[in-house]
């Protein structure tokens, strides 16, 4: 069941230096239950793409709609929002020291969650619940700890209260932004495993929203690559990973030290993202890309299916079967790009995509 | 390791406290913050030395002894052949062009109001070496040798990416032609794909001058890749010190065998099939750190033992002489932690 469609979004925020295109016609959809992963660079839009969902980007430019439960967030009154967000989709963010109160003391910050949602609840009431959820969420000793103020607890137990936050009204999607990334390993293994339980418990839709394609491929079932604003690919979690389409997707992949590769060279993928007010021409990834078709630098690819199921989608034109050369059409395809980039690669891959290097199709079953 | 000059740095027994004081008017000293206690490592010449461990254990401070940037409690720390242990500024001068820093955070160790060519540049006017056009031609060689365009001489940092700007901080280490580069975190504010842009950079430096790393990080796999031998801290202290290959192969400390099993690999099948150790609670205190093995409250193997008696560096049974575990219960081959773990939520 789609819990949640979005459909074309775009982000922009006018400033002084220009229009800065933070997202560029974002479509996706979230099923009731699972967990998306958004993986994306820094400035790759995946942070401004949640915000907006929830109405946090004040000041931007927004077109597309983004429906849940029957409703275009987009289109909410800012009372209506309120009811929304934390009520029905409630976010966590990365840091939890800037996002808990200072001064306040932690039991009586989520008892305040629940009774702004539901005055109904007494205040006795709402500080029982706070003791039962920080409880649930694995702090010890929750009966004194709620007595306690933010900076009396460490990186890992702030993030469990603001789990607990979360968690309080029992939404039905939670967004998650880089929740572990400000912790150890040790501790990140503690939350992630925390949150699938609680998902598992509740069957809680998810969107974990990442640069690190480790804990992605820990905890998501679907995955959504995002560059310079749009998503330039999505699909099952074991097809992005053993199967990648887009050469940024792969291009990430073997940027990342694995233990598989130790003593061999990294292949960092060349330069760096581009500006998102001085956006490339055609597909903005092509002047990173080692794949380039002339077609590259004149049309920017949608995101199209893979496959018969549709499921695995990637934003980029080479043929399906092209990606994941075989070793001599590689090489010589490397060679045409160098000799001027465009139509002699091209040709490679057409003939890689006629069967003549045998490879096999890149969408697994 | 046997040959004594082939080590370039040697640290013994070093101990680093910071007083934690209180008191309004009279301050006084009310505890010690135990940063590194009882370390003893070192490191050979032309290889890198890995350094593991979580927040707050220790491992900046390590690194700030050995390049003489803070005093030492007690302990020596040995440099080429030197004890360059508490030198004075004066006598340490000289030594500061034979050890180089580069730091985690591009946006902070850049001044942003110097042009590149003087940050880079900047080395020599300290040093006395070359100026004028000559000091122009060598900055420019190093922008080169570290991929940034020589053309930007005259731009600032803010003008770049964080992945130049870290290579901005590579040139500069470089420009004295040092022997020892510590690097603190020096990829983990960049994105992946600049990450291993700045990694591929530091392993053809040391292939192509001989250097030598003292390599910190957080992140496993990182250390691993650019890595000859490892060591792992927890409160301080060094809890397991060997080459890479038996470290993150077959590790004997329940600690390394912990954080090795948290560290998400980007590898969906691996991460279904892996024994995941979840530790209990936190890091305690290091101003009061646990009796005995610091890691026993939070050890799947604790024994009483292991409350009462500190565990020593040392051998263990089958492993190689350069692979020391301090552990009373080393972890066996083929032993599952994951299963002799408490519960978390008992």
């Amino acid at each position: 069941m789609t819990l949640l469609e979005v459909t074309d979004l775009t982000v922009s925020f006018p400033t002084a230096d220009g229009v800065v295109k933070a997202v560029r016609g974002a479509s996706f959809s979230v099923d009731a239950g699972r967990t998306l992963g958004i993986v994306g660079e820094s400035g790759s839009g995946k942070s401004v793409l949640t915000q907006t969902l929830l109405g946090l980007t004040p000041g931007a430019d927004i077109s597309g709609s983004a429906v849940f439960e029957g409703n275009d967030l987009l289109r909410l009154s800012e009372n209506d929002m309120r009811n929304v967000r934390g009520a029905r989709i409630a976010v966590i963010f990365q840091d939890p020291l800037t996002s808990l109160h200072p001064l306040y003391t932690v039991g009586w910050q989520v008892a305040e969650m629940i009774r702004a949602h539901d005055k109904s609840v007494s205040k006795k009431e709402a500080s029982e619940r706070a003791v039962d959820l920080l409880r649930r969420v694995g702090i010890p000793r929750p009966e004194t700890r709620v007595n306690d103020y933010p900076h009396q607890f460490s990186g890992g137990m702030r993030q469990r209260v603001m789990i607990a936050m979360a968690v309080s009204l029992s939404p039905q999607m939670i967004i998650a932004d880089e929740p572990t990334t400000a912790l150890d390993a040790t501790v990140q293994a503690q939350i992630l495993d925390l949150l699938l339980r609680l998902q598992r418990e509740s069957g809680t839709a998810l969107i974990m929203i990442t640069h690190d394609l480790g804990v992605v491929a820990d905890i998501a079932d679907d995955v959504m690559v995002m560059y310079a604003g749009r998503p330039a690919e999505k699909a099952a979690k074991r097809d992005v990973f053993y199967a990648p389409h887009h050469p940024y997707t792969m291009g990430l992949l073997e940027s990342i030290p694995s233990s598989s590769a130790v003593g061999d060279r990294l292949r960092p993928i060349p330069g760096s993202p581009p500006s998102l007010i001085n956006l490339p021409s055609g597909c903005k990834f092509h002047p990173r890309c080692g794949y380039v078709l002339d077609r590259c630098l004149l049309e920017e690819p949608p995101l199209r299916p893979l496959g018969p199921d549709a499921y695995h989608r990637s934003a980029c034109w080479l043929p399906v079967k092209a990606v994941g050369l075989s070793e001599e059409a590689e090489e010589l395809r490397a060679q045409m790009v160098h000799k001027g980039r465009g139509e002699a690669a091209a040709e490679v891959i057409e003939a890689e995509t006629a069967g003549a290097f045998g490879i096999d199709g890149s969408v697994a079953g | 390791m046997n040959a004594g000059d082939d080590v370039l740095v040697r640290v013994e027994n070093l101990v680093k406290y910071f007083p934690v004081r209180a008191g309004g008017l009279i301050r006084r000293t009310v505890g010690q913050v135990q940063a590194v206690d009882d370390v003893t490592l070192t490191i050979p010449r032309g290889k890198t030395l890995g350094l593991v461990g979580e927040t707050g254990c220790g491992k900046s401070t390590l690194a700030r002894c050995v390049a003489g940037l803070i005093p030492v409690t007690s302990g020596r720390v040995t440099f080429d052949g030197q004890d360059i242990t508490n030198w004075p500024r004066r006598s340490m001068r000289p030594m500061r062009r034979e050890i180089q820093m580069i730091f985690q955070d591009p946006y902070g160790s850049l001044n942003p109001r110097r042009r590149v060519g003087s940050i880079i540049g900047e080395p020599f006017a300290i040093h006395n070496i070359a100026s004028g056009t000559e000091r122009k031609r060598r900055v420019q060689e190093l922008m080169e040798r570290v991929g940034l365009n020589p053309e930007h001489y005259n731009r600032f940092p803010a003008e770049f990416s964080g992945g130049q700007r870290q290579r901005i901080g590579v040139a500069r280490a470089l420009a004295l032609q040092p022997k020892l580069i510590i690097c603190d975190e020096p990829v983990s504010a960049l994105d992946v794909s600049i990450q291993a842009q700045v990694l591929n950079l530091l392993v053809d430096l040391q292939r192509d001058y001989g250097l030598t790393y003292l390599f910190i990080a957080h992140n496993l796999d990182v250390v691993r890749h650019v890595s000859d031998s490892v060591a792992v801290m927890y409160l301080g202290r060094i809890c397991e010190l060997g080459p890479k290959e038996p470290v993150y192969g077959a590790p004997r400390h329940p600690y390394t065998t912990a954080l090795l099993s948290a560290a998400p690999a980007a590898d969906p099948d691996a991460a279904a099939s892996r024994q995941r150790i979840i530790l209990v609670g936190d890091v305690p205190s290091p101003i009061d750190p646990p009796s005995g093995c610091r890691f026993h409250p939070r050890c799947p193997k604790a024994q009483p033992l292991c409350s009462e008696t500190e565990p020593q560096l040392e051998v263990k049974a089958g492993d190689a002489a350069t692979h020391v575990t301090a552990c009373h219960f080393p972890v066996m081959a083929g032993e599952n932690l994951a299963a002799a773990g408490r519960s978390e939520l008992s």
